[in-house]
């Protein structure tokens, strides 16, 4: 009993920390995920007077992944009032040529305005119609969803990290004294301070074993599955070699930080 | 006839500057037996802490074990700690561990294999008289069996020299007289003993 209280209040708090990390990746992937979508829907309308090379288009910034021709069959097809065929391709090559542009991803409203700038430099394109206003609403309300999360996420990771800050009093309260009775009988700093960073690492272990239990459930979890095809997205919940590894790491990490701390605040009693 | 310790014009003092002994030089023959004694505040707890380096000279010299105190680095401290035995007024045990492990602490850090530690700490246990008591903890001990495991403790690494700050102070007149008979028998083994 006595030894799982030893262990309960930072293996609580390191879990804290583990689980709004993990959620902010979570998250960021689906963002990532969800922007992919859109950039396979999105695309950016040109119009020309003259024919205009796809290359011409492609060189106009690196984001530029595919050009394609909009033929203007279907117009010509309502304007067809008894026109003979030689007018009707009169017509064509009268009216202006436009080309739908695919980009490499779903752009910031930056890269569009670069976009349209370069576009436009070409004399023979005449208009850029990136669709902004709905775009920057998306992007905005995308960068708007990531900016919460960051900052719960990181509030989360501020108050319990604070929360550690206490526990390292607690620590040192505890650990003190045997500290400095074995200093002085000669026993070198690592030697003093092995049982907190056997006690920390362990605590680390346990928080990354409950952290990696917990999100493998939510991970197959049907509901939460469910709420990700309503949206749309396709993403690895939880990895569970890499996203295990980086909470490790995380949390060992964290350990021998707050191990460390409490062995350079250690004095000897005089 | 070496000299354990050797003191020069030694000045020691508190961070608040206030001088507790001044520019005394004295020095101690290994085998020796030796009792400080003196007045209330006379500085003798202050001398006893700057022999085992929880309080560094302000002035002068001071050698111990060939160990300068003044100005010494971190590992040479240990390094003198490591041959030295200690037994404090008040016990000074780890309350965590068992008073088997408390006397094998200092075999730990000087790095004695375990089975060597075993014996060395089961021989002590009987000589002090404390075996049957050996998986319990200090507070479940009297202050007379804590002192015993201290003073168990401060022989188990058969220290050049052992210091004693007032190891009967707080204790009957049983457990006092089983403490000199072992400061005693640790003499007899050309050890040097300080006690105040």
């Amino acid at each position: 009993m006595k030894s799982i209280k030893n262990h309960l209040s930072l293996v609580i708090a390191l879990l804290s920390i583990l689980f709004s990390l993990q959620v902010f990746i979570i998250v960021d992937r689906s963002i990532d995920s969800y922007k992919e979508n859109l950039a396979t829907t999105y695309s950016v309308v040109v119009v020309s007077n003259k024919r205009v090379e796809d290359k011409v288009i492609m060189q106009a910034n690196k984001i530029v992944a595919e050009v394609s021709v909009l033929t203007p069959d279907s117009v010509i097809q309502r304007l067809n009032t008894g026109m003979t065929k030689k007018n009707m391709e009169l017509l064509k090559l009268t009216l202006p040529k436009f080309y739908k542009i695919k980009l490499t991803h779903y752009p910031t409203p930056k890269e569009i305005q670069k976009l349209t700038k370069n576009l436009l430099s070409n004399k023979s394109i005449t208009k850029v119609e990136s669709f902004s206003h709905n775009h920057d609403i998306t992007y905005k309300l995308l960068l708007l969803f990531k900016s919460v999360i960051t900052v719960f996420s990181a509030s989360i990771f501020i108050v319990t990290i604070l929360l550690i800050f206490k526990e390292l009093k607690i620590w040192q309260f505890k650990h003190n004294e045997r500290m400095s009775i074995m200093g002085l009988f000669g026993a070198p700093t690592w030697l003093r301070s092995a049982v907190l960073f056997r006690l920390s690492i362990v605590d680390a272990l346990i928080a990354s074993a409950l952290a990696f239990a917990l999100f493998s459930y939510l991970s197959s979890s049907a509901w939460i599955l469910t709420q990700f095809d309503y949206i749309g997205i396709k993403i690895v919940i939880f990895d569970p070699l890499y996203d295990f590894l980086v909470l490790l790491g995380v949390a060992i990490f964290l350990s021998i930080m707050l191990a460390s701390m409490i062995v350079l605040g250690h004095k000897e009693e005089v | 006839m070496d000299k354990v310790i050797i003191a020069d014009n030694l000045s020691l003092a508190y961070s608040n500057n206030e001088t507790i002994i001044n520019k005394v030089s004295f020095s101690i023959n290994s085998g020796n037996f030796i009792f400080i004694t003196g007045a209330s505040g006379s500085g003798k707890s202050t001398l006893l802490k700057s022999l085992y380096g929880a309080l560094k000279p302000k002035e002068g010299s001071l050698v111990v074990g060939g160990v300068e105190l003044r100005g010494v680095s971190g590992s040479k401290l240990n390094f003198l700690r490591k041959h030295i035995g200690i037994v404090f007024q008040d016990y000074k045990l780890i309350k965590e561990w068992t008073i088997e492990k408390n006397i094998m602490l200092p075999l730990i850090i000087n790095g004695y294999e375990k089975t060597v530690t075993q014996n060395q700490v089961d021989s002590l246990l009987k000589h002090v008289r404390l075996k049957h008591q050996a998986g319990k903890y200090p507070l479940e001990l009297s202050g007379g069996e804590q002192q015993r495991v201290a003073m168990a403790r401060a022989l188990s690494h058969n220290p050049i020299l052992i210091l004693a700050d007032e190891p009967t102070g707080n204790l009957d007149d049983y457990s006092s007289q089983l403490i000199w008979n072992l400061l005693e028998g640790a003499n007899t083994q050309l050890k040097t003993t300080l006690s105040l």
